[in-house]
């Protein structure tokens, strides 16, 4: 499943990441990393961007930037 | 003097609190200005202490060190060419993993790293324990305990600093990051050839080279060339040669696999320092997010701190405003009666003191504004407006920081050009400084009122609406014109920290305010002066002309005639005579042309240059200006065109040179300035011409 199918108040685990050179090494620099588990704090008012939580940050992500990163696990 | 100096360099995630400490260690000495070539904030203070002069640099904020945005390849190069003495890593201790990642990366580029553990006690409350001391002897790295707005640990931090300068120049080799053995291999491989052939002229580590180079580092691969020329090209080739192995080997690109390490190294120490008991914690933040970006009244709330901000900054900043025009009322008057009449006095009064005064009128709404928006960034406050906003303005191709900016050239467009530079992308920052002038500033306001008000009474509001209206809908084009052709390429990715709030320091936001506003001064104030004498002399001079009346017999009422023929005649009418034919097809008589092209220096003069010339009699105030112009055959629909005509034409001096130093290129304001003329030019055509064949006057 992807990051961005996710729903509100969702969690999962990372499995991969796609995107090119800049965009994936930005994603690691923020500390979201295979495995990691992710939890969607909230979409934005107008359903774009979305806030995640990963290991206690809140960081947020465009609809577009979430669709290169799949999730398993999720519940 | 003649002490011993040091130059300390303080680098760490935003948000770590890294501000905060080198507010505390350089108190009030510090120093704000720009990085060469560049429009990211450098701040250095200067401070004696333990028999050192010490000289402090905050280093932009940066997650990594990877050459991405502008602020990496600063504190990258800076701490690669100007070699600090010491490099304190602030590392937020909430956040362990990730800011060991730029500290693995520190460690790399072998410098003195020293680790202040910042926040811990915030970090306590969440339950997190960080052995310090395992941490330090883990990566061989000195730790001292900070807590940035208590003020707690600084002078233990300068002190482990210079110490760790004292001790010697040996810098632990051991305890930095094993990559697994296929990249190890790699980078052995690479790390002969570079010390074989270019290694007596290389400045920087090998391995570090190395690394950086199986990494496709562009930056470091230009500065290679530039200082081994030839012999770089063998390391080159063999770098691509091992990355392709890389690649083949793992299917994944080197740097991506290098972070994973690094993150895996990371993880290892992270096990060893790092418990956290699961003690169920009320995260204040996240509440209070519940309420600021909630679906429904996130919106609303924001509107609502804009609105406040708007408020403050132009009703409160209208006493200062008016204390200081009296001022100015006062200084003039009284250098009136006091100086002999001559051209010096009157380049004093009508050019110096009348232009810059123009200008300082504004520092308070400048201090107010930027007081607002310190709040707004110290809070935390400010990424949360982004994110609200970030779905409108990608529609434009902007992101969601360009929205601060394009809402404070509704203030003033200089700072909002300076604004701009909380964006990361050169093309954001770019397309955001062009597309600001749309943003009607204040100081076009007083040209509408007298405008509006003059010819449209009670309709003067609806109609001042609908012209700020036009502009923003006049930037979404340009936005979406230029993102589609000029800036061509996606928008720099959202990915973008929403930091815990905290309450904001009134030290922190003095300083913050007072910095910027200082820069307004004195880079607005110097041009803002020459422009004025310019205008001034362009004005007044030349000053033997024939008058078609011999004023100087005849009574006070005729000297604003006098007046008004004096800059008929000067070199000021001259340039309005000669651009009329541009002028007339949209409805501008050449008084117009006059004022617009004075406007040139600040808005609102063009308010007074039209006083002179529609020759407003010395009753009082507006009131003359209103009915001057009505008897000069000014109609409602000339005085729409010309409405926006100011709305859309050329930024002013001050602008226009904010754009310059922002951009870092002539090329860019030039184009402004010719892009947002011929705009005006064409939408007051089509108002005044629209208008005539619809049959308005």
């Amino acid at each position: 499943m992807l990051l961005s199918e996710m729903k509100e108040g969702q969690t999962g685990n990372i499995k991969s990441i796609a995107g090119n050179g800049a965009l994936h090494r930005r994603i690691l620099e923020m500390g979201i990393l295979k495995g990691s588990e992710v939890h969607i704090e909230k979409y934005a008012p107008l359903k774009d961007p979305l806030e995640l939580i990963v290991k206690g940050c809140h960081i947020s992500l465009r609809v577009e930037e979430a669709s290169l990163i799949t999730v398993d696990n999720v519940k | 003097m003649g002490q011993k100096r040091l130059k300390i360099a303080l680098a760490g995630n935003p948000n770590s609190g890294k501000t905060t400490i080198f507010n505390n260690i350089t108190g009030t000495r510090q120093k704000v200005g720009n990085w060469p070539g560049v429009t990211v904030e450098k701040k250095e203070g200067t401070i004696n202490k333990y028999g050192y002069d010490l000289t402090i640099i905050d280093l932009p904020g940066t997650y990594s060190l990877t050459p991405f945005s502008i602020e990496e390849i600063i504190a990258r190069n800076f701490v690669l060419d100007e070699c600090p003495d010491v490099v304190i890593d602030i590392i937020d201790a909430s956040n362990l993993e990730r800011s060991l990642y730029l500290a693995t990366q520190l460690r790399e580029i072998d410098c003195k790293v020293l680790f202040a553990l910042n926040m811990a006690d915030l970090a306590k409350t969440r339950g997190i324990k960080i052995n310090a001391e395992k941490l330090s002897e883990l990566l061989n790295v000195p730790v001292v305990f900070t807590v940035g707005n208590k003020n707690e640990g600084t002078d233990e931090l300068l002190k482990a600093a210079v110490k760790l300068a004292e001790s010697g120049s040996e810098i632990p080799q051991e305890r930095k990051v094993r990559y697994n053995k296929d990249v190890e291999n790699s980078i052995s491989k690479l790390q002969s050839i570079i010390k074989k052939r270019i290694g007596k002229k290389l400045p920087y580590n090998i391995r570090w080279t190395a690394i950086k180079l199986i990494e496709d580092d562009k930056i470091l691969k230009k500065s290679i060339l530039k200082k081994a020329g030839d012999d770089a090209q063998d390391v080159l080739q063999e770098a691509l040669l091992q990355r392709s192995y890389i690649k083949d080997r793992f299917d994944e690109e080197p740097e991506i696999i290098t972070t994973d390490e690094r993150y895996g190294f990371i993880a290892g120490i992270i096990k060893e320092v790092y418990s956290t008991s699961s003690k169920h914690r009320i995260d204040i933040s996240r509440n209070i997010d519940l309420v600021l970006t909630n679906r429904f009244i996130g919106f609303p709330i924001f509107f609502l701190f804009i609105w406040a901000m708007f408020q403050l900054t132009f009703s409160l900043g209208a006493y200062p405003m008016e204390w200081i025009d009296m001022a100015i009322g006062l200084l003039s008057s009284g250098l009136d009666g006091f100086l002999p009449d001559s051209i010096f006095k009157d380049l004093l009064l009508n050019g110096i003191i009348a232009g810059v005064g123009s200008v300082i009128i504004f520092l308070p709404n400048i201090m107010i504004l930027f007081f607002c928006i310190a709040i707004f960034e110290d809070t935390g406050y400010m990424s949360r407006a982004a994110f609200l906003m970030d779905k409108i303005m990608h529609l434009i191709g902007l992101h969601g920081k360009s929205f601060i900016p394009m809402l404070m050239g509704f203030g003033c467009n200089v700072p909002a050009i300076m604004a701009a530079r909380t964006l990361e992308s050169e093309k954001d920052r770019i397309l955001t400084i062009l597309i600001t002038p749309f943003m009607s500033c204040s100081a076009k306001l007083p040209v509408y009122i007298v405008l509006a008000g003059t010819f449209f009474g009670v309709r003067a509001g609806s109609v001042i609406f609908s012209i700020y209206l036009v502009g923003i809908v006049l930037s979404i084009i340009t936005g979406r014109l230029f993102r589609s052709t000029l800036l061509k390429g996606a928008d720099a990715p959202f990915v973008m920290e929403l930091p815990p709030y905290r309450a904001p320091m009134i030290k922190s936001l003095l300083i913050h305010m007072w910095d910027r506003s200082k820069m307004f001064l004195k880079k607005m104030g110097g041009i803002i002066l020459i422009g004025s004498i310019v205008v001034w002399a362009l004005s007044a001079f030349p000053r033997n002309v024939q008058y078609s009346s011999d004023y100087s017999t005849e009574t006070n009422k005729v000297t604003v005639f006098h007046e008004a023929e004096k800059i008929e005649r000067s070199f000021m009418g001259s340039i309005g005579k000669t651009l009329e034919p541009l002028f007339s097809p949209i409805g501008i008589d050449w008084r117009g042309g006059v004022a617009l092209v004075t406007g040139f220096v600040a808005k609102e003069i063009v308010v007074s240059t039209m006083g002179v010339l529609y020759a407003a009699e010395d009753e009082k105030g507006s009131e003359a200006l209103k009915n001057a112009l009505l008897s000069s055959g000014m109609t409602p629909l000339s005085a729409l065109s010309m409405m926006v005509f100011v709305l859309l034409y050329l930024p002013c001096l001050a602008t226009v040179a904010a754009i310059k130093r922002e951009t870092g290129s002539f090329k860019w304001m030039f184009f402004s300035i010719a892009y947002n003329t011929s705009i005006a030019w064409f939408a007051a055509f089509c108002v005044y011409q629209g208008g005539k064949i619809l049959g308005f006057s």
